[in-house]
């Protein structure tokens, strides 16, 4: 979503977004003249007339679960935002039972918040997991 | 899930559905109160409808249409900008 026309986005797609991705973009490009949507969304630049580059995980509830803003000349990381909701895919799977500590992805192990957890991450969980 | 619509020469806009809340209160508070409605996790993302290019078409879509699914929703400065 941006501030840009419709119109805009199809030019965009045609021209130069077609040609990094196969068929083009696969996914609606929305358009928010005018920042209405991005303003309650805490993204618009009122001062600049644009959005910056925030990211939102909403769930299957619609409810928010995450998101990141960075200003306009930092991309994002688009695998961060994919771990990020496998990391919220299972936590609501298995309804809160387990949660994924620092560094988490899938295969790496998960924690089982409770009683006997409690002053025992240190055994169960080591450091260097929270590294790639 | 977004319904194709057609366009003429006008710019389609979106923008929030249902209630927004008003910037300030009709009585003025003695704090000063943001102006900006505050986002926050765990709380439900504010819906909207927007114009949009998918595929070829152009649609409009409803944020509250994808309850069910996992949404990624991104914003970005605007389009030919480079990262």
């Amino acid at each position: 979503m941006s501030v840009d026309s419709v119109f805009v986005h199809k030019i965009w797609n045609e021209q130069e977004l077609s040609k990094m991705v196969e068929g083009g973009i696969p996914f609606p490009m929305l358009s928010d003249a005018g920042g209405k949507v991005g303003a309650i969304y805490g993204v618009y630049d009122d001062e600049a007339g644009v959005e910056t580059r925030g990211r939102f995980i909403i769930d299957p509830d619609g409810v928010i679960q995450g998101f990141e803003v960075l200003t306009p000349p930092v991309g994002r990381n688009v695998s961060e935002a994919i771990r990020q909701i496998q990391a919220f895919q299972l936590v609501r799977e298995t309804k809160g039972a387990e949660a994924t500590p620092s560094g988490w992805k899938p295969g790496k192990p998960t924690l089982k918040p409770g009683p006997e957890l409690v002053g025992n991450v240190w055994q169960e969980w080591k450091t260097k997991l929270a590294f790639d | 899930m977004p319904e194709e619509v057609k366009l003429g020469c006008a710019r389609p806009t979106g923008g929030p559905v249902g209630e927004v809340p008003a910037a300030e209160e009709a009585a003025p508070r003695q704090e000063i109160k943001e102006a900006k409605q505050m986002i926050l996790i765990g709380r439900k993302a504010p819906d909207f409808t927007a114009p949009g290019y998918h595929q070829g078409k152009f649609v409009n879509v409803k944020l509250s249409d994808y309850l069910g699914k996992w949404v990624l929703l991104c914003f970005y400065p605007g389009d030919f900008t480079f990262v």
